[in-house]
Formats: structure tokens, C-alpha cells, sequence
């Protein structure tokens, strides 16, 4: 990890073939099902199909891919309000995800908490999070609760770099280092807050790793548009917090496609920026990485059209559901499975 | 039967639930080694050792969302905020996080969690560290509130709250911690949402919350001796879920209501009693229904102002009478 910031500077150019195939076609797979559904929410959302906001993730697709193909069964995600790509990550069906989006019966929450709240606890989905930097501390509990209990699970907490200016942050990472918790921060830098660039309001230039040394922990930083990279860092922090040794805090760099969120058309970005790094496409970089390792056109193609298919066929489900049931409005508010707050 | 103070009877209360349930863990500032700043935590930290009872830095954020990480993940977690007050600096976990997570997850996420605090003023200490910030918790949809008056409902509250699937914000008043009183030997375990009659009488129904219950009996005391005035006293001890019955049993017989808050009354608890029994009991009362708040104001430091604030046994007392004889 100490070179991952060399790593980050250039494409990987060695074929170090430390990951295997099996793991490098599950994050292919992971990245084309992100971007497909992705793309899929954005044309569904200009159908009025998707409501309410949506925050999406293309171009940052192989983050959510390497650091999910690293965790084992049991790992923990916490996710921002741009999580429809970590839920899926995790193996959550894409008709759960898009039925959310579209106030679907069939969602994963049916309805209930929409596009930025994006839960799945069967798949160590816990939750997606719409206060910028609330979930670092969340992340710390239940990291501590698997210390406590002796468990090896990581909670792993993802998050955009404009997370790193608010004091939820500085409260994680000093509680997680000084408690010594198996919890990992992994901060999607896209360069972009909202719609301020993060240089222009941050006081250092790597807005999570230069905070790094605050709380004794490694300067970490990696390519977020190569999954092998980011891969191999998340691994290497996984490890590190199942052996007792604490959290880590990775900043990977990426860029994402659309504006922040769908209400912003990304005016505020200098012309040719969005070029330069689709050049840098995460996907079209791991096609050709695949490649290099001798995978066929067949297969590729095959995992291409595959999702395609899937992510079809999950659209013209939720096309066909229906809307929550109204008996839902009032149910789970307390744990006897009501509201009612008086006799 | 033990005589115990409000202090003690914490420190008894947490211990019986950490000694029963070894998923309870408590974190918080200066609750450990130190004992607490209101030395409400003392010999928890011998008892139960370093990994249950976590000495935190001053990150109320942290402490708060930790605690929300270990409940949804198995734990059953006591975070204590030193001062109530401070629930401002981490309002976002209490407002949007730990009381919503089971309803936007469709009830996939559950929250099992206390925070206790330090509540309500006579301590002298300002606007910032004398709030009664009740009203700031029981509006929020998903969370429980109970407010202790007594060393037993302390210690049966607190394991209610503990053994409470829900999250609850436990009260407990920093003007109280010396009080005394008769606590019973052996495991309490009280009930959420059951308010108590602890005076009954007939004239009216005096309803209050922590530390106004005390002076409410005072008052109704008071009332009862020089004016031969019969009240009744309800303490509310639970805002979240709401005892309505016992409040409108007690006006139904008393035909007057009552409410002491501590808090500075706009939006207090008791507005919300008084639209009730005006919905439910119009035509039980005999007269209006009066509030008896703190004005709405920062609490200011000095004692005979602190004092003119706070609703008092003489203030409760002439309110009361002045209705009555109106």
C-alpha cells in the first residue's frame, strides 16, 4: 500500500496476475451491471419513472466493484446517498434496487426510503446515508461491535470527498484509530463536492489522505477508475482490521459523469475535463485489462449482453408492479411494527 | 428497601442491566475511570471493566452514531451526552438517524439504544448547560422519552429503556441526582409509557415531569394546607409512548388540569396534554385548562434569576389557587 499513490499517477501497466480470473470477471460483471442499471435510473428518471432525486455513479463504477469483490460474506457496507452502486455491488437484485427508485411495491424498502436510502441487511447492506458524513460514526459502532464480540466482519464506509470538510468525519477517524476498530474509509474523491470543486474549499490537496497523519494513519491513495488497484488496497486494509490493527482510510481517485445529482446538468466543469477521464473510463480500461489477461471476446460480450438482459428484464418488472400498499404509510416506526406513541 | 439517591440508583440501574446482559455496553465521556461528571457512573468502570464501559474522546457525533453502528449490529448499547444541551451537536443521529433507520428501511435496520443525559436546570449553569430539552426529542417520530423523578423509577425506567427494542432518550435530571428516596431491593424493571399518580386528591390535576414532580407535591402540599385546595399530581415519567389514560382518568375526576414543564413553554409537553384532554375531555373540565412553563427565554446564570424562571412551588401554588378561585 505504502506505493499505492505511485500506482494511482499511471494505468497499472504489468500484468500481475495476483487477482485470478474468477474475481476479475465477478468485478467486470459488477462494473457492467452498475453502469447498465445506472444508465437504466437516468433514462428512467427522464421518463418521470424514477421521482424524487437520484444520485448516480458512472464513472465511479470500479470503486464499488474492487472494494466489494474484496469483502468476504458478512462484511459490512455503509453508503452514502450515491449508493445505488455499492448496493448493487453487494449482490443486490437490480429489480430491488430500480423498484425503489421507482416507488415500486417490488423496491427493496417498498418505497419507504427511496433512491438515498438504499438498505439491504441480508446482503450487509446497512444503509445508505443523506447527512453527509453521519455513517462514519455508524460504521465505528458497529466495527466496535465485532471487536466487543469477537467477530472478523469489516464495516467498510464509503463516501464523496466533500465529506472529509464536515466534523462527523474527524470524530470517525480519530475515534476508529484511537479504539483501534476493523473499520476502513474509503473516500470517493470525484473532485466535485456538489457543485464547488473540492480544491477550491479544501485547505490540502488530497482532501482524505492528507488528513490521514491526524490520526496516525498511512497516506493512502489509489486509482478509483482501476478495480484491480482498488482492489488490492481494500484487500490489503480488510486484512489489516481483521488482524486487530485498525481502520484504514483510502482515498481513491475518480470522476463522476453526471452532475450531482439529477436536478444538476454539471455546468461548472471546465470543457474537456469529462473527455480526459472517459478516456480513463473504468470499464473501458478493465475490457482491455481483461483482454491483456486472454479473456475471449465470447465472454466479455457474454457478460455484456447478460446484464443487459437482466437489467431489462428488471425494468419491465417494475414497470408492472405496483405502488406500495397505502397500509404501509405507519408501519415500522417502532418495533411493535406501528406508531403509536400514545394509549 | 434501601433509602438510595437519584445518583446511586443510576449506577444501579446500568449495573443491573450489564450484569444481566453482557451485549449492554456504555460509552460515553468521563463515564469511566472518572466516574462521571455528576459521579452518576462511579465503580461501573471497576465492575464491568475498560471493554464495557468505553471512556470516549469529547465527539458527541461519535459517540451517538457508535452507538446507533453497535445497536443495528447486535449490541445494546447505553451512550451517555454529558448535558442535554449537547444534544445539539449531535441532533443529526437523535433527528434523521437511529429514530428513522427502521422505518426507511421498510424494518430491516433496528436501533436498541439509550442515551442518557443530563437534563433541566438549578444548577446555575447557564443557558447552555441548563436546558430542558424534552420537547426537542418527543416530536420526533420513531424515538421513546421517559424523564425519571425518583431513585426507583430511575432504576425501573432505565432498564425498561435498556430492554426496549426501540431507542430511547433517557432524561434524567441533573438537579435531582441528590435526591433521595425508598428504592426496593432486588431487580426493578418498570414499564414505558405508564404514568403514576403519586399524590391522589380531587380538586384538581397537577401534571408533571422530573424535576417539577417534587415540586408539584410541594405545591400540592402547600395548597392542601393553607387552602384546604385537594390536588392531584400525575407524573407523566414517560412523554413517548404517552400515558393519555391516566391523565384523562384523573381530570375526568378532578375536572381541572394543570401542566408544570420546565421547558420555556412554547411547544412544551404539556401543550400537547392540554390539546388532548381539549379534544377528548372538553366537557370534564370546569375551567380552563392552565400551562405552568418557563417563560420563553435562555435560562440565565444567576440563582434569583435561574429561580424566577423555573416554575416554583409558590408560582405552581398560586397559579392553582388563583384558577380555582377565579
Amino acid at each position: 500500500m505504502a506505493k499505492a499513490e505511485d500506482r494511482a499517477l499511471a494505468p497499472s501497466a504489468s500484468l500481475n496476475d495476483d487477482i485470478g480470473e474468477e474475481t476479475r470477471l465477478r468485478m467486470y460483471r459488477m462494473q457492467v451491471e452498475i453502469r447498465e442499471a445506472e444508465q437504466r435510473a437516468f433514462d428512467l428518471f427522464l421518463q418521470n419513472l424514477v421521482k424524487g432525486t437520484s444520485h448516480l455513479s458512472l464513472g465511479q463504477e470500479a470503486v464499488a466493484a474492487g472494494c466489494a469483490a474484496a469483502m468476504q460474506p458478512g462484511d459490512l457496507s455503509f453508503c452514502t446517498y450515491r449508493g445505488h452502486a455499492h448496493t448493487l455491488a453487494r449482490g443486490v437484485p437490480i429489480e430491488q434496487v430500480l423498484g425503489e427508485l421507482m416507488q415500486r411495491d417490488n423496491g427493496l424498502m417498498r418505497g419507504k426510503g427511496g433512491s438515498m436510502h438504499l438498505t439491504s441487511v441480508d446482503h450487509g447492506v446497512m444503509g445508505s446515508y443523506a447527512i453527509i458524513g453521519a455513517h462514519l460514526p455508524i460504521a465505528c459502532g458497529a466495527a466496535w461491535r465485532a471487536q466487543y464480540k469477537g467477530q472478523k466482519d469489516v464495516s467498510v464506509c464509503f463516501f464523496g470527498d466533500g465529506t472529509t470538510n464536515i466534523g462527523a468525519f474527524h470524530e470517525a477517524l480519530n475515534f476508529a484509530a484511537v479504539w483501534k476498530l476493523p473499520v476502513i474509509f474509503i473516500c470517493e474523491n470525484n473532485l466535485y463536492m456538489e457543485y464547488t470543486p473540492i480544491g477550491d474549499v479544501t485547505a490540502v490537496q488530497h482532501p482524505a489522505a492528507d488528513r490521514a497523519a491526524s490520526y496516525g494513519l498511512p497516506r493512502i491513495i489509489v486509482d478509483g477508475n482501476d478495480a484491480d488497484e482498488v482492489y488490492r488496497t481494500a484487500t490489503a486494509a480488510y486484512r489489516k482490521a481483521r488482524a486487530g490493527e485498525g481502520p484504514s482510510l483510502v482515498e481513491c481517485m475518480t470522476y463522476r459523469y453526471s452532475g450531482h445529482s439529477r436536478a444538476d446538468p454539471a455546468k461548472y466543469r471546465p470543457e474537456g475535463e469529462l473527455e480526459k477521464w472517459k478516456e480513463r473510463d473504468p470499464i473501458k480500461i478493465y475490457r482491455e485489462r481483461l483482454k491483456q489477461f486472454g479473456i475471449s471476446d465470447d465472454i466479455i460480450v457474454g457478460i455484456e449482453t447478460d446484464v443487459k438482459r437482466r437489467v431489462d428484464e428488471a425494468t419491465e418488472k417494475c414497470k408492472a408492479a405496483p405502488p406500495p400498499s397505502l397500509d404501509i404509510l405507519t408501519t415500522d416506526v417502532y418495533a411493535d411494527g406501528g406508531f403509536a406513541w400514545r394509549n | 428497601m434501601a433509602e438510595l439517591t437519584y445518583r446511586d440508583a443510576v449506577v444501579r440501574g446500568i449495573a443491573q442491566e450489564m450484569t444481566r446482559d453482557p451485549d449492554v455496553v456504555f460509552l460515553g465521556e468521563d463515564i469511566g475511570k472518572a466516574g462521571g461528571v455528576f459521579k452518576a457512573t462511579v465503580g461501573l468502570y471497576d465492575q464491568f471493566g475498560p471493554l464495557r464501559v468505553r471512556d470516549t474522546p469529547i465527539s458527541e457525533q461519535a459517540i451517538l452514531g457508535a452507538a446507533m453502528g453497535a445497536a443495528m449490529t447486535g449490541l445494546k448499547p447505553i451512550a451517555e451526552i454529558m448535558f442535554s444541551d449537547f444534544f445539539a451537536v449531535c441532533f443529526d443521529y437523535i433527528a434523521n438517524e437511529f429514530s428513522k433507520s427502521r422505518y426507511m428501511s421498510n424494518g430491516q435496520v433496528k436501533c436498541p439504544l439509550v442515551v442518557r443525559t443530563g437534563n433541566g436546570g438549578g444548577a446555575r449553569f447557564g443557558a447552555q448547560h441548563s436546558q430542558s430539552v424534552e420537547n426537542w426529542c418527543m416530536m420526533i417520530p420513531g424515538l421513546k422519552v421517559v424523564a425519571p423523578s425518583s431513585p426507583r423509577d430511575v432504576i425501573g425506567l432505565l432498564a425498561a429503556a435498556v430492554r426496549d427494542p426501540d431507542p430511547v432518550i433517557f432524561l434524567e435530571h441533573k438537579s435531582l441526582y441528590p435526591t433521595k428516596g425508598e428504592v426496593p431491593d432486588g431487580e426493578i424493571v418498570d414499564k414505558l409509557g405508564t404514568a403514576s399518580i403519586v399524590r391522589p386528591g380531587k380538586d384538581a390535576t397537577i401534571v408533571a415531569l422530573a424535576m417539577m414532580v417534587p415540586r408539584a407535591l410541594a405545591a400540592a402540599e402547600k395548597l392542601k394546607s393553607e387552602h384546604g385546595i385537594d390536588c392531584e399530581v400525575v407524573d407523566v415519567r414517560s412523554l413517548v409512548p404517552l400515558d393519555t389514560q391516566t391523565i384523562l382518568g384523573s381530570v375526568a375526576r378532578t375536572h381541572r388540569l394543570f401542566t408544570v414543564e420546565e421547558n420555556p413553554r412554547l411547544c412544551g409537553w404539556g401543550a400537547e396534554i392540554v390539546s388532548i384532554v381539549a379534544d377528548e375531555a372538553f366537557y370534564d373540565l370546569d375551567g380552563p385548562p392552565v400551562r405552568i412553563t418557563t417563560p420563553h427565554i435562555p435560562l440565565p446564570a444567576a440563582d434569583i434569576l435561574e429561580d424566577l424562571a423555573l416554575p416554583s412551588v409558590d408560582r405552581i401554588a398560586d397559579r392553582v389557587r388563583r384558577s380555582l378561585e377565579s
